[in-house]
Formats: C-alpha cells, structure tokens, sequence
C-alpha cells in the first residue's frame, strides 16, 4: 500500500491520545513486526540445527560423502553400531545410491507429470466441454490434496504386486535373485506414484497461469487467422512460462521431500539401480534421500552418530528445496512485469 | 470429440481438417491425455470408495488399536481417529493467529522492507520443506532440556515427542497456507476502502481489525482448510515427533496435560502401520483408516468451495 501512503494515519494520533508513548498502531505494527521475525528467526534456527547436528557426518566424509563406494547397509550397520556399543564413533558414509534413486524417481516423475499436466491444463482450460470443465477443476483440488500415505497403499497394494506379478518375469527374478530381490517395489513404481501425486499439484498451478493470460491476446491471434490449437499454444501456453516453471519447482520440491510415500513403494534397498541392466533397470528397487530418514528414524536416532547421519541427509534435502525455492521465486518475476499475477 | 477426427463439423470454426498435422496431434494429446486423466482420477474415487465401504465397520470407530496377531483382535481406530482432531485443533490454533498476523503485516506494514522481504522467502521456502526435515529439526528442538515441560523425559533424557511438539511443527506445515490466502484475501480489498476508514477517524489497526479482515474472512477461512488439509495429510511429522504409538501413551496422569504431553497417533500413521510395509499389515484397516481421512479431505475441499463461491456473491467491490 505504498502508493496510498499519505492517507495513511501512522503516529499522527500521538497528540490525540496524550503523551503516552507509541501510539495503538505503533504498537500493533511493532507486535506484528516481533511476530514475523519470530517465525523468520525459528527458520533460521532449523538452518543451523540441522546443519549443527549435520557437521560431524560432513566433516568425517567430505566430498566423499556424496560419492559411491563400498555397500550402504554395512556402512549404515556400522555407524549405528558404533553409537549402540559406545565405540568410537565411526562416520564413513557415501550416499550416492541414495542421491542417485532420489534423483531418479525425481526427475522421472517430475518429466511425466509436466508433459502431461501441460496438455491437462490446456484441455481443462481452452478445451473441454464445460460440464466437463467443471467436474474436473474440484477434482484436481481433491487430488492434489489426498494425503501421500493413501497413495502410497494404494501402490504398495495395487501398483507393486501388478508389477512384481505381471510385469517381472521369473527369469528376470531368478537372474538378479543373489544381489537384489525383484518384488515389484521398484523404480517403475515409485515414479508412477510419485507422477500420479505431483500431478494434480502442476495442473492447478498451470491451469491458474493458463486462465490469467489476457483474453484479448488470444483474441488477437484468433483474428489473425491462427487456429484455436496454434493461438493457445503459442501465446497463452508461451505467456504462462513463468508459471509453468513456478508449478513445477513446487511439485519438484514436493516429490524430492515425499519419504512415506516412496519409502513404501520403492524397495527399500540402498541399490543403485543401472541403466546398462536394460528393461530390468525400471525394476530395480532403490532407495531415496528422504524415504532412508523414515526407515531409520525409529531406532536410529537413539545412536548419536546416526544421528548425525541422518541428519546429514536432511541438510542435503533443506538446501535443495531452499535452492527450488529460489529458483521458483525467481521465475515468478517476468510475470509480474508484464502485470500478470497468477 | 468431433475436434479431433475432424468428420463431424460442430462449428465452422473448429474444423480441424486445415490445420496443420503438428495442430492436430497437439489437440489430440490434450483430449487424450484430459480423457485419460479422468479416468485415473474416477479409479482412484472409485477404488477407495469400494474398498473403504467393503471394510469400514462402525465397531472400528469406536474401539482402540491393538497390538494382535490376528484381524478380529487388532481392533479398531479410535485413537488414531481422536489424534487427528487434536493435532489438527492444535496445530490450527497455533497457524491461524500467527499466520493472520504476519499476512496482516506483510500487507498492510511490511516496513522495514528487507524484513519483508526476507519474511516472504521464509514463509516461501517453509512451504517448500520437506516434513521429514521439519520433523528432524523438531526432535532435537523438543528435546532441549528448556523444552522438557513439553514432552516426557525419561531418566534425564528429554523425549521431544509429543502432542505439542507434532502440533508445533505441523503448524509450520499449515501456515504458509494461511498467511497466502489471508494476504491474497487483504490485497483484494481496494484502497479506498481503507482509506474511508481513514478518512472517518480510525487508526490503522482498527481499520485492519474492524474492516479488513471481517471483509478478508471468507479468504482466512480458505487459507485455514487448506492449512488443516495438509496438517492431517502429513505422516513424516507424525511418525517421529507424535511417536505413532498408535493408542495415546500419555505422560502422566494428569487429566488433559498428561495426555498432551504424551504420545499417540493419527490416522495416517496409522495406515503406515497398517500397510504391507508397516509392522501392522492388516491392509483391511488401512483401507478403513484412509476412507474416513479421505472423507475429512473431502469434507475441507467441498468447505472451500462452498466458502470460495458464496464471499464471490456476497462481496463485489465498486
């Protein structure tokens, strides 16, 4: 309200109320200034909580702790043991399998769900039929906002066994049988989940941004001559970028922190599943950052060095969706320029 | 579907026929991939609405969880059901006064503007949070020995779980809902209606008070549902810092404090545990536990709707 800011009555009530110091608004703004930086100063806390409790895993490691080597089950055995038996605590971890499933299912879901919202929110936008139109918006809403649990036993119930059941053949199982076990639980099924979870996120946003762009422009081009398909797509979609990027760092940040959901449909096995093993790469179970915190949590922290461990991971997972957030922010801007505000 | 096989011509306007191949496909992928969005989404309504008729009895509502070999010992959800109500009650009661007042800030003061700006990124990036990093950062924040009185603490070592500490966090899950709706609800309302308010002799914080954000109540109305969806939606938070301890574990036995201070469940913890991959795997009660959450869900979603399109009648600025 910086433009209106003459009218405003700030601190011109002094000499009404009498000399009592700050005058109600002074007040007010000064209470509700304290309450903001409360909840800016907890978020700062959380930075240096987690990064306090982060350190003596990132320290022990360095880069390594971001490389692969040796297997991540007697590595994490090991460090939770050091901490039970009271040993000298023993730190070694190199979570690539780890940031490697993560970006997998990840970047698999968030590719998907972004092709596929794309052409849902034009559809629901420019071209359903109108009954249609307004059956799908409240549903999108209501998808978007089932609990991640809910999906997650809906694929360890239906998606996991229809892979392990139908899609694995035994060969395949009995060629893998010593390293890994092929349940179902996999790759496949994880980003399935994960693009059917984040998609109803993308397709509200993008409906949002594809609604707001003016109407005239598209008239424009219609006049020209340009058919409904070519305008849409050219101005309404082009004009909407921004907002296509804002909807899909929010449903990227929401994929790379789901650990109940993937943790129940990804295998659960510290893996790394390899693109050279062919078909049977999409099968493989791995395990992300995220989902690996739920998995240990429940003993895991009652040993300090796995505690720091995980907490190690979580910093990782804080400073990539505070970078998301940062990028979300900052693709917002040309929007508003042009006077657009989604 | 006549856009798309170009035979049958609506209107003059539509033909497809003309254009280009490229044009043709891209409207064809919209209609096929719309058409075939709605089918998963019908399947989804559809599969949890059967499985959850099929397995929900009343008994389950109103018996306790138990640890039990087999499905007719195992009981019901009661605890769980009573943990979600209070975590959202409290976890709202926390969100809705801070979230209200910081948008209210943000606003209508937002001075010194760095403050501002540094506020909105925080609320931004909190909305962006994974809750497995929340719930981490709530452990070792309830379990500081200043913040013991909160939760248990067992042979000098503080627990940090608890109702208040889940309630606590979870209502950072919910706020950054609150404070966007109630912002995007003040910044709806034009200047001159503050500037009449002005005008007769009010101060500013009895304009925001007394104008404001009686007109802004149908948007913290929203930005509360949608706050409260995620709240009860979240299970990370719940795991770690409520203990899913599937009956409510309290404290001690002080009547309401005991119980806070204790440790319990919610539904989606308890379809965690109840899942395949969880130590319960009685999948009938999962599919009960998530039907009666879905219809929580559902019931907050038609609420914002309802709310949404009744302040668009009533309200019309001139």
């Amino acid at each position: 309200m910086s433009e209106d800011y003459f009218l405003e009555p700030d601190g011109d009530h002094e000499f009404l109320e009498g000399n009592r110091g700050l005058s109600q608004d002074q007040r007010a703004e000064l209470g509700l200034g304290a309450l903001v930086f409360v909840v800016v100063a907890l978020l700062v806390a959380m930075l240096v909580f987690v990064l306090h409790e982060a350190w003596p895993s990132f320290a022990h490691n360095g880069l390594g702790w971001f490389a692969g080597g040796g297997s991540l089950d007697q590595q994490i055995e090991a460090i939770f043991n050091s901490g039970e038996l009271k040993t000298a605590p023993v730190y070694t971890f190199h979570a690539w399998p780890l940031i490697w499933s993560t970006i997998l299912i990840t970047v698999g879901a968030v590719v998907i769900a972004f092709v596929t919202s794309l052409f849902v929110a034009v559809f629901i936008v420019e071209f359903a039929p109108g009954w249609l139109r307004r059956i799908l918006e409240p549903v999108v809403r209501l998808l978007a906002s089932v609990p991640s649990v809910i999906y997650g036993l809906a694929g360890v119930l239906v998606i996991v066994p229809l892979i392990g059941n139908h899609l694995i053949t035994q060969s395949e199982k009995a060629a893998v049988t010593p390293t890994i076990q092929l349940s179902g639980a996999s790759l496949l099924a994880a980003v399935l989940i994960l693009t059917v979870m984040i998609a109803p996120i993308m397709i509200a946003v993008f409906a949002d941004g594809l609604q707001a762009v003016p109407r005239g422009w598209l008239e424009g081009s219609l006049a020209l001559g340009i058919n409904e398909w070519r305008t849409f797509w050219k101005v309404a979609v082009r004009t909407a970028r921004p907002v296509l990027i804002a909807g899909t760092v929010l449903a990227t940040a929401r994929a790379l922190g789901e650990a109940i959901m993937v943790s129940m449909v990804s295998g659960g096995v510290p893996f790394t599943p390899n693109p050279v093993d062919g078909l049977i790469f999409f099968f493989e179970p791995s395990q992300p950052l995220a989902a690996t915190i739920i998995r240990n949590s429940a003993e895991g922290l009652s040993s300090p060095p796995m505690k720091h461990t995980l907490y190690a991971i979580a910093a990782v997972l804080l400073f990539s969706s505070a970078m998301l957030s940062v990028i979300g922010w900052a693709a917002k801007q040309p929007m508003r320029r042009y006077g657009v505000t989604p | 579907m006549s856009a798309v096989t170009g035979t049958r011509v609506r209107r003059p306007d539509r033909a497809t026929a003309s254009w280009r191949w490229s044009d043709r496909l891209g409207l064809g992928l919209a209609w096929l991939l719309g058409l075939l969005f709605c089918a998963i989404a019908a399947a989804i309504v559809v599969y949890f609405l059967l499985e959850g008729i099929r397995y929900l009895r009343p008994s389950l509502l109103v018996t306790n969880p138990a640890a039990a070999s087999s499905e007719s010992q195992t009981g019901g959800f009661l605890d769980p059901l009573l943990g979600t109500l209070i975590i959202g009650t409290m976890s709202m009661a926390i969100a809705v006064p801070v979230g209200v007042g910081i948008a209210v800030w943000l606003s209508e003061f937002g001075r010194p503007t760095a403050l501002a700006r540094v506020a909105e990124s925080a609320i931004e990036m909190m909305a962006g949070e994974p809750s497995v990093v929340l719930a981490l950062f709530g452990l070792s924040l309830f379990g500081l020995g200043a913040l013991g009185f909160l939760s248990q603490t067992t042979n000098g070592v503080v627990l940090g779980q608890s109702f208040f500490a889940a309630a606590a966090l979870l209502s950072l899950v919910g706020l950054p809902l609150v404070v966007a709706s109630t912002r995007e609800g003040l910044q709806a309302i034009p200047s001159h209606v503050r500037e009449a308010s002005y005008a007769v002799g009010k101060t500013k914080i009895a304009t925001t008070r007394r104008v404001l954000l009686p007109a802004a109540r149908p948007s913290v109305i929203t930005g509360t549902m949608l706050g409260l969806g995620r709240v009860i939606s979240d299970t990370a938070i719940v795991l770690l810092l409520l203990g899913g301890t599937l009956t409510f574990q309290a404290a001690n036995s002080t009547p309401l404090l005991g119980l806070l201070r204790g440790t319990g469940d919610t539904l989606t913890g308890y379809i965690y545990y109840n899942a395949p991959t969880g130590d319960g795997n009685q999948p009938s009660k999962a599919y009960a536990a998530a039907f009666v959450l879905m219809l929580f869900v559902l019931a907050l979603n038609l609420g914002v709707d309802f709310v949404v399109s009744r302040s668009r009648k009533a309200i019309t600025w001139k």
